[in-house]
């Protein structure tokens, strides 16, 4: 199953963990753990799809901002036009601090800067990779929606324009061109991990008072608008 | 940096001779003039132009080229932001199609729907959006008036005052007092002049840390009171002595001459005075007999004032129920009204008012605070729905995640107010 491509970006992935250090199975159970820092934006593992990010199997010598039908930003798409590729060495400078490396980046996160952590987290992703070829079990609670919310509340077709004169109230602090400044981005989410995300600081489950009073007054209906509106909206 | 004299003539002259033209472009299409650009008048211009598409033509009259925002200016005074970080054109609400004219608004005319000038032209509209923020009470602070602002900054708008007041810190002696005059309610941004006192007090501890710091305030309590006192406690212990309305605070006159305070018949001499009067709604206000008392009574539904329904009076200079009188309560009322005045003009959808306000303050470095609350338009006001309010005692992950978020919501404001 391994293409020519893939097995040359292999070869220059063992060259850069070597200077690294190697990875053990040691440190793909950390990673594991530590990967729970970026399950609410990312799935890996069989079956993964994209969500608010994409999906990171097959990382690993990819072409940055090359997945079809992943809205990435403009800053990663043009690094991904001039030539960067996903290795260690590259996802390390990225998750150590991802606006560092693409200013404009639509990944929330505020990077690890703890090196061994990043190692363990890469070793941890490389399994998802092609090469070596045992890939292991998908981690089954490795999805955007943990949740329990009533399949009817998910059904509920918004309607983005009252979710745009909604939103006018989302952008006093979220910037609608996908600036994250101390404050996440709520642009391009797909519209149930939006859903879900608005309902679980309704029901208090997710921890932040702003969003618990913001959305706590907000109707089921209106959380589908604004879910529908959020995630069309241009730049 | 700062607008001097010069600068403000020349954007006068400037502006009259522009101003023919909007009015020959204008004719048929309902025009809307906003007065000021402020955190509502700026959004509201931004919002009406962004959403009829060229339907309506929208004037906003704006005196000043660079808006310095009002909010954060504190943190400019704590050394953790730089003036220019405060500083926001124009620029991109004129490429968004809102025709903006740098002179003063100097009187409306109600019956003939005219605004005049003060570069000499006289405007029409269809519907007049005020956000002229405050203005300062007369007589409000025995021995302090305007002509005293130089001597004892008011600093309570952003931009020039903010930078003499910085000035007038960073040349106190050793060992030297900073003294504030708090204002009674109901006053701009209600934790500002006490996020002030922290920012002060972190400025001088690291430069002057045996200065004091000596609080008049009429008041017997203030917004984040025992947020701010456990923090003035952690941080500033013995620096600062807030004198409240029970010990005398509201019984205080200054004399900008000798640089004295009397607070309860005490005189004291102080370094540097921080006199913040009690206010009242931007002048234009006035002038348009709009106001009842300091303020202007609107509709909640919709901004609109009692006394004219064409005119809209938005933030600070409004007197509308339980919302604080804030950037982020003009910003949640501008796009009310821009909906409600777009409704009007073009039969645009109009949706249910919502409003909303988070008021962010910084104690020390990382050590953020906020309160909020949302709210709903009834019959009489806008009333409070729900809110709250950070916990005395969190731990200090969280009062930085706070003032990370504060960092968020500045970048958000000004990117929803300018474009």
């Amino acid at each position: 199953m391994l293409k020519g491509g893939a097995f040359a970006a292999v070869l220059t992935l063992t060259a850069a963990l070597g200077t690294s250090g190697a990875a053990d199975t040691a440190d793909i159970a950390a990673g594991e753990k530590i990967f729970s820092k970026c399950k609410g934006c990312h799935q890996i593992g069989e079956g993964a799809k994209h969500r608010i990010g994409p999906h990171l199997n097959g990382l690993f010598g990819r072409k940055a901002a090359s997945h079809d039908g992943f809205k990435y930003s403009k800053s990663l798409t043009r690094l991904g036009n001039s030539g960067l590729e996903w290795h260690a060495d590259t996802l390390d400078a990225y998750i150590e601090n991802p606006r560092a490396l693409a200013s404009g980046t639509r990944m929330s996160f505020r990077g690890i800067k703890d090196a061994q952590e990043r190692t363990q987290l890469i070793a941890y992703l490389r399994t998802f990779s092609d090469n070596p070829a045992n890939i292991p079990e998908a981690d089954p609670t490795a999805t955007g929606t943990d949740h329990d919310l009533d399949p009817e509340i998910l059904a509920i077709v918004g309607d983005p324009e009252y979710g745009e004169y909604l939103s006018s109230e989302c952008t006093t602090c979220h910037q609608t061109d996908g600036g994250d400044d101390g404050i996440p981005s709520i642009v391009f989410w797909p519209e149930e991990d939006f859903v879900v995300a608005m309902h679980a600081y309704k029901n208090k489950q997710r921890a932040h008072p702003v969003m618990q009073m913001m959305a706590g007054r907000l109707s089921n209906d209106e959380i589908a608008a604004l879910a529908a509106y959020f995630a069309t909206i241009e730049e | 940096m700062t607008l001097n004299r010069r600068s403000f003539i020349g954007t006068t002259v400037a502006a009259g001779a522009a101003l023919s033209a909007p009015m020959a472009i204008g004719q048929g299409k309902p025009r809307v003039i906003v007065v000021g650009g402020g955190a509502g008048g700026a959004t509201a211009a931004r919002y009406i132009a962004k959403d009829s598409k060229g339907a309506i033509d929208v004037v906003l009259i704006e005196p000043t080229r660079t808006y310095y925002t009002c909010f954060f200016s504190n943190l400019y005074l704590g050394g953790f932001k730089e003036m220019d970080e405060l500083g926001h054109s124009y620029g991109n609400l004129a490429a968004a199609g809102v025709n903006v004219v740098h002179d003063w608004a100097t009187g409306v005319d109600r019956d003939a729907k005219t605004v005049s000038l003060a570069g000499g032209a006289t405007l029409a509209y269809d519907k007049l959006i005020l956000s002229p923020g405050i203005d300062f009470v007369d007589g409000a602070v025995e021995g302090w008036d305007l002509a005293a602002q130089n001597a004892m900054p008011h600093a309570y708008k952003g931009g020039s005052q903010t930078e003499l007041l910085k000035a007038q810190i960073m040349a106190m002696p050793e060992g030297g007092t900073f003294a504030m005059v708090a204002p009674p309610n109901p006053y701009r941004c209600p934790p500002g002049p006490y996020e002030r006192v922290s920012m002060v007090a972190h400025y001088l501890k690291a430069n002057n840390p045996t200065a004091k710091i000596i609080v008049a305030d009429p008041k017997g309590k203030f917004s984040k009171m025992g947020l701010f006192q456990e923090g003035w406690g952690n941080h500033y212990a013995g620096m600062i002595d807030w004198i409240g309305a029970d010990f005398g605070g509201g019984n205080v006159s200054v004399d900008p001459a000798a640089m004295t305070v009397t607070i309860d018949g005490e005189e004291t001499k102080v370094d540097v005075c921080n006199v913040i009067p009690a206010m009242k709604a931007g002048r234009i206000a006035e002038l348009a007999g709009v106001t009842d008392g300091n303020w202007a009574p609107v509709n909640a539904a919709d901004m609109s004032t009692k006394a004219d329904a064409d005119i809209y009076v938005l933030g600070d200079a409004s007197q509308q129920g339980d919302m604080p009188k804030s950037g982020f309560s003009a910003n949640s009322q501008a796009k009310v009204c821009a909906m409600a005045v777009r409704g009007a003009l073009t039969g645009s959808k109009v949706f249910p008012a919502k409003f909303s306000n988070t008021c962010w303050s910084l104690i020390d470095t990382n050590d953020g605070v906020k309160v909020g609350a949302t709210y709903e338009a009834t019959d009489e006001k806008i009333a409070k729905v729900d809110g709250f309010i950070s916990q005395t005692g969190e731990d200090s992950a969280t009062r930085k995640a706070t003032y990370e978020e504060s960092e968020g919501w500045y970048a958000g404001i000004t990117s929803d107010m300018f474009g």
